[in-house]
């Protein structure tokens, strides 16, 4: 049935994909590919140890050894980037997953049962007026900082739009024919939930959940970059431009480095999300385009 | 029309309950003491009676809520763990900075973004178009924190035209301040310029086939008239609202700017507070940022139908 359901939401081959939403998303894609490579075979490509300190080391420019330079401790800063694509990748998809799964739970909920309605949608208006950012922090700060922990003090603020999303269209979709028509055969509520009401929020959710992970991948780079993320002695693109601060005028590029990186696998996840949303949904891709 | 304007009013109530009760939970759901997380390993008994005390820690939990509501309506919103400051004198110390460059930022933002989107939607489909759009996904793409050090890096460092960082009030020396706010702002506004550029454009797309514009286009007006005057108007309500909601972006986005700037307002109080665990100044932050957010919104609400009449309540 999932299979179905996929190839119902995403209909077209690669090539009339390639034609439809033009080169840039293709280019985002084979980058977000580098990057997902990039973080797996880490150990394998990095050329040195990424925490290896080498105080002789320190402050290197770029050269045969160290092909980006060394930072203050004398740690390969290409390795070191290498690495921290793993945290945003592992951060990213993680709160997606968790965001999505939860935020669709709730929203379906709410969106069926007017009872639950007015309470849900408070509760997440309330989410949704605290800066997503420093809700983060606090939760962070409080509970410690471990991957985990990230994960969950990210994904809570994010949940409030995936529960938007999912209420409105099952709103619209509750009036339609074929859910009156199920509910008269008797059929079960969570039945009617899962079969009839779901589907219709996986093509926009595809879109929304590329934000997400966009959104999700930047605020791991804001905490670390604010040290309220994961500990400072895994290197996370956000870690290791912290660290940089001081030496920013002595060595611009250990901030520019991991920052180019950081940018550009937030740019290929926008770029796909948009190509997503040309392709998915017509209506707004018009508008747009 | 006061109907409305009160049920909106009344309607923020338990939104901000919810935040309240949010912020209160935080410290006191996580598990383990409060008062020895706040006060860390290092901390004394006597010290953890003191926090204890202050946060009203030992009484059971709805009596604890009420009466920190109870305190929150007399306008106390507690004292600083470190500093021992009311928390209400030290957000007022420290508010001036964040909202000169605040106010600079949603008015370079404004009138950036909206003649941006207004050229890409007259001129859809050109060249213009596509730099804007290009923009826009950068915009939305590039973090706060790496534009403010590649404005740093070729303004201040290579060029040598501003400087690199701090901070000054404009009581004291205007061109001191404006010379030391225009990084942070233009960093602070890359998002919201995207934002806000991209709605404007696809809002103005949407209303550029309507009759009337091509009325207003047969009477003779000038393009810019027309474009301006009568689709602009039409197609400001989703570019307000997009404004609204970007204001959370703007607010986090401060917290960001500031620590890479080195300016003392309210995101850098925010960062320090949270790593010296001063829990009240927390809560009132983020309380406090939500009330801003919520009353911004609001405003945006009850702007819509002045922006267009035919929005009636």
């Amino acid at each position: 049935m999932a299979e179905n359901l996929l190839r119902g939401a995403f209909p077209l081959s690669t090539r009339a994909l390639a034609e439809r939403v033009g080169i840039a998303p293709m280019i985002a894609a084979a980058v977000l590919l580098l990057i997902l490579l990039a973080a797996i075979f880490a150990p394998l490509i990095a050329p040195h140890d990424p925490i290896h300190q080498n105080p002789v080391m320190r402050l290197k420019p770029p050269s045969a050894e160290f092909w980006l330079g060394t930072d203050a401790y004398g740690r390969d800063l290409f390795s070191r980037v290498l690495y921290g694509a793993r945290v945003s990748l592992i951060i990213g998809i993680g709160v997606t997953v968790l965001a999505v799964t939860l935020g669709l739970a709730i929203g379906l909920v709410s969106g069926f049962f007017r009872s639950a309605d007015a309470v849900v949608m408070r509760i997440m208006d309330g989410l949704m007026a605290m800066p997503s950012v420093l809700l983060a922090i606090a939760i962070v700060s409080l509970m410690g900082a471990s991957i985990w922990t990230v994960m969950a003090a990210i994904t809570i603020p994010e949940i409030p739009r995936v529960v938007r999303l999912v209420r409105s269209i099952v709103l619209s979709a509750r009036e339609e024919p074929y859910v009156e028509a199920a509910m008269s055969l008797g059929t079960s509520m969570p039945r009617i939930l899962w079969r009839h009401l779901m589907p219709n929020t996986f093509a926009p959710l595809t879109v929304q959940a590329t934000y997400v992970c966009a959104s999700a991948i930047l605020t791991e780079a804001i905490l670390s970059f604010l040290g309220a993320g994961v500990s400072t002695e895994t290197p996370t693109w956000g870690n290791i431009m912290a660290e940089s601060r001081v030496y920013f005028r002595l060595m611009p590029s250990l901030i520019l480095w991991p920052g180019l990186a950081l940018s550009l696998c937030i740019l290929s996840i926008n770029l796909l999300g948009d190509a997503a949303r040309d392709v998915l949904d017509p209506r707004m891709g018009k508008r747009e385009d | 029309m006061p109907v409305y304007f009160l049920r909106r009013v009344l309607a923020a109530i338990p939104v901000m309950l919810v935040v309240a009760v949010f912020v209160f939970l935080l410290l006191r759901l996580t598990p383990g003491d409060p008062a020895a997380i706040i006060a860390g390993d290092m901390a004394t008994p006597d010290q953890l009676d003191r926090i204890r005390t202050t946060l009203g820690l030992n009484d059971p939990l709805h009596v604890q809520f009420v009466h920190w509501i109870g305190q929150l309506m007399r306008g106390d919103f507690g004292t600083s763990l470190i500093s021992n400051q009311p928390v209400i004198h030290l957000v007022g110390d420290r508010m001036w900075p964040t909202i000169w460059i605040a106010l600079i930022t949603i008015t370079l933002s404004v009138a950036v973004a909206v003649p941006m989107g207004v050229m890409a939607a007259w001129r859809h489909g050109s060249w213009i178009d596509h730099l804007v759009m290009t923009f826009s996904v950068l915009g939305f793409s590039i973090p706060v924190f790496v534009i403010g050090y590649l404005l740093i890096m070729v303004f201040a460092i290579d060029l040598k035209l501003l400087p690199v960082q701090g901070y000054i009030a404009p009581t004291k020396d205007f061109a001191g301040f404006l010379q030391r706010a225009i990084l942070p702002a233009v960093t602070l506004s890359s998002i919201y310029i995207a934002l806000i550029a991209r709605m404007t454009r696809a809002s103005l797309l949407d209303v550029l086939g309507e009759d009337y514009v091509r009325t207003a286009r047969a009477k003779g007006l000038t393009e810019g008239r027309v474009l301006f005057r009568h689709a602009l108007r039409n197609a400001a309500v989703p570019v307000m609202t997009v404004i609204g909601t970007g204001f959370a972006l703007l607010i986090s986005g401060v917290v960001v700017t500031e620590s890479v700037f080195n300016i003392p307002g309210l995101g850098r109080l925010t960062v320090d507070s949270i790593f010296a665990r001063d829990y009240p100044v927390i809560q009132a932050l983020i309380l406090l940022t939500a009330g801003i957010y919520v009353f911004v919104n609001l405003l945006i609400d009850l702007s819509y139908s002045f922006l267009d009449p035919r929005i009636r309540y």
